[in-house]
């Protein structure tokens, strides 16, 4: 009886493990990983790139940057014109644009948003730095908003503020606690939020009524990966259709890969050495404890010429970045600085060293001259191999380094409190500098309590802050352009960082699966992480033939067959324990 | 009497450890609201305003309070990341680390209690001898390496992350089959490592009591080897198994991190090294709270237990 039973669970078992997740009709779906967590799909609380990216496809902004040359762009708004005096902005919300549920948008949305900003504090949590300058948004009619603005801001044109629908969000009680997880979203991107199952996966759907046309397919999947190798093994698998962030290592693992196309893009993002000037608070009182002896800007440049930036770029990026210059990566064309000959500080040791004999510390008995401290952080593959190859630099050029390699928190507790000598740092930037600029200048400094500073370098120049305030009030494109150069300019020749290099965006994705993808600018440009959400939007599935689906197939059919084994083998053990029994009883 | 006093202590650790978890957290270098903001235009004000939202610009003992209060309140705070309840984040990921760690620790224990049994039954065979060094192995290597491992060497035949694939029909077979589909690699990496403990544990357990008189009595009473085996040895030597099987299910929950963050489970474990990363103090100190507090429970459940399975051990 127990054998028979056994023997019926064991057919049942395997006939139910076997059967593959059933199938209806599937429609197109592009699935993305992402490495980061969501913290929250309110575009008001969102500050995740990770969050900020998918926000970018559910709502649009009041203007976009085009995908081939990133300039200013229709987005809500079609025309958009300034006062004389540059305090006033007048948008044009053209007529037919509608929100996902088929309520047309209208200037008094645009304004609803941008109020609720100005009125509740946590509206400001993600994007207050938009509205800070604003004094009054208005919107007379449906057709037209007008920002008047406390001081002339360039940057009008530049912001990124999702625009909400005002039909649901002056319903909403408490921004604070709205989680936006009202399926499906009401939104006014390509794209329409449909589920989202937190560390787990996100969904959206194609908005078919987008005013610039319907995506191409009708999913976008966002799959959630804590583990970034595992994300480049299931894009080799064909689980997932698009990765980004690669290591070098990982990039080249894929080289050659059936079905797989890669994209060694320009990035956003380039890595520095902070170089402590001497950190000094708002009110000028001294902070941390840097070596005094790096508030020598002697000093500081015979340290920048120590370090061969080409060899770091072959050896530690793999070649895949490109030497670094100034703060505004290349990827950013107009307002990307490179030194002409004369100001340029070519790679050249033995210069350094006379630079440091004259500026008066010649070495010691020991040889040495002076010691100084690095830090960077552990499990960073670029901090653990650079800072090594530092240390030989340096000390070529008589510096003995002591090397520190700390968690991501205690790095970022060192460089804000000033206690570092030498520190690795990076920044991701943005199509218009403002931002990465605006990080060093003396305001950005802690205050008098060493609090509330959000200083990239403690960098505090008189110049670079004149020159800053200038391409703020700015509005000639050309001459805005001028200044931003010579800012970084007079960042270079002061050096409080030396920018080491712009890496490389590395992204993969299944060709076999998509064709193509808009990249962002259409010259060596990245498919994720734009400013904008071309990369989606633009993809075209390939004529496919259907997804790898025999992969289901087979591992439940493995698992079916171990299980039966299993329960073979139990049967069989029973029946001759039983007959043991009877024989020796 | 004593039943009480167990219960006492039990409630006195939790509370200790909740007391711990507020000042433990703080410690952590980094302040929450600049990672939460790094990289992204930020002024001095935005800032100062992220703090007050959060509370985090009074002075620690009021935060201590407000903290505790809450807690006495069954209220865990909100978390910093999540912009949510702590306790509403915790609920969701709890049902996913129990069915990954609950499946493995049922397999575990049932495999490791019976090797165990196997070998040190039949000492020094080539079982005895394979089972032993394949248990010490796997009890060596680190589970991070060993996932990615079997990541590697299955191929196509099991998904390389998290729990459900995202184009699964909903009805409930189809889902079933899925997450059982996506448990398979994380739960035997699991079972790999904590099975070998249980084992080991097991075989020299059951060493010890291969000698004793009675086993010699129940031979000589003409009982076949099975039975002396299955009825007075093992009953005798599983009670430190048990005790060890119950601490681990408490250490479990909160040690599944590094498999659950190679397979990006979603559960307790991932959720753990997101929060650290903040560092997010309210989620941080909620998941030591219900962590701890597994680890606390288990270790009363195996004490009453104790008492059941061992008539010498009285509980009352």
């Amino acid at each position: 009886m127990r054998v028979k039973l056994c023997a019926l669970l064991a057919i049942a078992t395997t006939v139910g493990l076997s059967a593959p997740p059933a199938s209806a009709q599937q429609p197109v779906v592009l699935k993305v990983a992402i490495v980061q967590q969501i913290d929250s799909m309110n575009p008001f609380l969102a500050v995740f790139q990770s969050s900020t990216e998918i926000g970018r496809l559910m709502y649009d902004y009041l203007t976009a940057y085009a995908a081939a040359d990133q300039s200013v762009t229709e987005g809500l708004a079609n025309r958009w014109e300034p006062s004389a005096d540059r305090l006033t902005w007048t948008f044009t919300i053209p007529e037919g644009k509608k929100w996902s549920d088929g309520v047309p948008i209208t200037a008094r949305d645009v304004a609803f948003t941008y109020n609720l900003m100005l009125t509740d504090e946590v509206a400001r949590t993600a994007n207050g730095s938009f509205v800070a300058n604003f004094a009054q948004v208005s919107a007379p009619d449906d057709r037209t908003v007008v920002i008047r603005t406390k001081t002339p801001q360039v940057t009008m044109l530049a912001l990124d503020v999702p625009i909400v629908p005002e039909h649901v969000w002056s319903k909403v009680g408490s921004i604070k606690d709205f989680a936006n997880d009202r399926m499906p979203v009401v939104g006014s991107g390509p794209f329409v939020l449909s589920e989202h199952v937190p560390g787990q996966f996100i969904k959206l759907k194609a908005n078919k009524t987008y005013w610039r046309g319907a995506p191409k397919y009708d999913e976008l999947h966002f799959v959630y990966f804590q583990n970034s190798d595992a994300a480049v093994q299931a894009l080799g698998k064909g689980e997932i259709d698009l990765v980004n962030r690669m290591a070098p290592a990982q990039f080249d693992s894929l080289a050659g890969k059936a079905g797989v196309t890669r994209n060694k893009a320009m990035g956003r993002r380039f890595t520095e050495l902070l170089i402590n000037p001497g950190a000094q608070t708002r009110t000028g009182e001294p902070i941390g404890d840097g070596s005094p002896v790096l508030r020598d800007v002697r000093v500081r440049r015979a340290l920048a010429q120590a370090i061969d930036l080409d060899a770091l770029v072959a050896r530690v990026n793999l070649g895949y970045a490109e030497k670094g210059a100034g703060l505004v990566p290349p990827v950013f064309g107009k307002y990307h600085w490179q030194p002409s000959e004369a100001q340029a500080r070519a790679f050249d040791p033995p210069a350094a060293n006379a630079a440091l004999d004259a500026a008066g510390y010649p070495r010691k008995a020991d040889g040495t001259r002076f010691p100084l401290r690095l830090i960077g952080r552990a499990g960073r593959a670029y901090d653990e191999q650079a800072s090594e190859y530092l240390k030989r630099s340096m000390s070529d050029i008589g510096v003995p380094l002591d090397v520190r390699l700390v968690s991501d928190n205690q790095l970022n507790e060192s460089t804000t409190a000033a206690t570092y000598d030498l520190a690795f740092s990076g920044w991701s930037t943005n199509i218009d500098p403002d931002f990465v600029l605006g990080l060093h200048t003396c305001a950005q400094r802690p205050g008098a309590d060493g609090k509330g500073g959000t200083t990239d370098t403690y960098f505090c120049d008189e110049t670079y802050d004149r020159l800053y305030a200038q391409q703020l009030s700015e509005f000639d494109e050309d001459r805005r352009v001028e200044i931003v150069k010579q800012m970084q300019a007079r960042f270079y020749d002061q050096v409080p960082a030396v920018v080491l290099a712009y890496e490389n965006a590395l992204e993969g994705y299944r060709s076999d699966h998509f064709a193509r993808f808009t990249t962002q600018p259409a010259q060596g440009g990245v498919i994720m992480a734009q400013n904008g959400m071309w990369g989606y939007y633009g993809a075209e599935p390939a004529q496919r033939t259907a997804r790898a689906g025999g992969t289901g197939w087979a591992g439940f059919a493995l698992g079916g067959a171990a299980v039966a084994v299993l329960v073979a083998a139990f049967v069989v053990l029973a029946r001759r324990r039983a007959a043991t029994a009877g024989e020796r009883e | 009497m004593r039943l009480a006093g167990r219960f006492g202590g039990a409630a006195l650790s939790l509370l200790m450890v909740a007391v711990l978890g507020f000042f433990l957290f703080r410690v952590v270098p980094g302040d929450p609201v600049v990672s939460m903001t790094r990289g992204r235009p930020t002024t001095a004000a935005m800032q100062a305003e992220l703090r007050a939202q959060f509370g985090l610009d009074r002075p620690l003992h009021e935060q201590f309070w407000s903290y505790f209060t809450s807690l006495l309140h069954g209220d865990l705070g909100t978390s910093f990341t999540f912009r949510r309840p702590v306790s509403e984040v915790i609920g969701e990921r709890l049902g996913p680390t129990l069915l990954l760690v609950g499946t493995a620790t049922l397999i575990a224990v049932l495999l490791g209690l019976w090797l165990g049994v196997r070998a040190a039954w039949r000492r020094d065979s080539v079982f005895d001898r394979v089972t032993t060094g394949v248990s010490l192995t796997l009890w060596a290597v680190p589970t991070f390496w060993l996932g990615m491992l079997l990541m590697m060497v299955t191929g196509d035949l099991f998904p390389s992350r998290g729990m459900r694939d995202t184009d699964t029909a909903p009805d409930f077979v189809s889902q079933a089959l899925d997450v059982g589909h996506h448990l398979v690699l994380p739960s035997v990496t699991l079972v790999a490592v904590v099975c070998a403990e249980y084992a080991l544990v097991m075989r020299s357990s059951l060493l010890e009591e291969m000698h004793a008189p009675y086993l010699t009595t129940a031979r000589a009473k003409g009982l076949r080897d099975d039975l002396v085996r299955r009825r007075h040895a093992v009953p005798n030597a599983v009670l430190p198994a048990i005790t060890l099987v119950f601490l681990r299910f408490g250490l479990v929950v909160a040690g599944a991190i590094t498999t659950e963050t190679v397979f990006s489970w979603p559960g307790l474990g991932l959720l753990f090294y997101d929060a650290l990363t903040g560092p997010d103090y309210f989620l941080l100190q909620g998941l030591l709270v219900v962590t701890a507090g597994a680890v606390v429970v288990m270790n009363l459940l195996a004490d009453l237990l104790h008492g059941v399975l061992d008539p010498r051990v009285k509980v009352v």
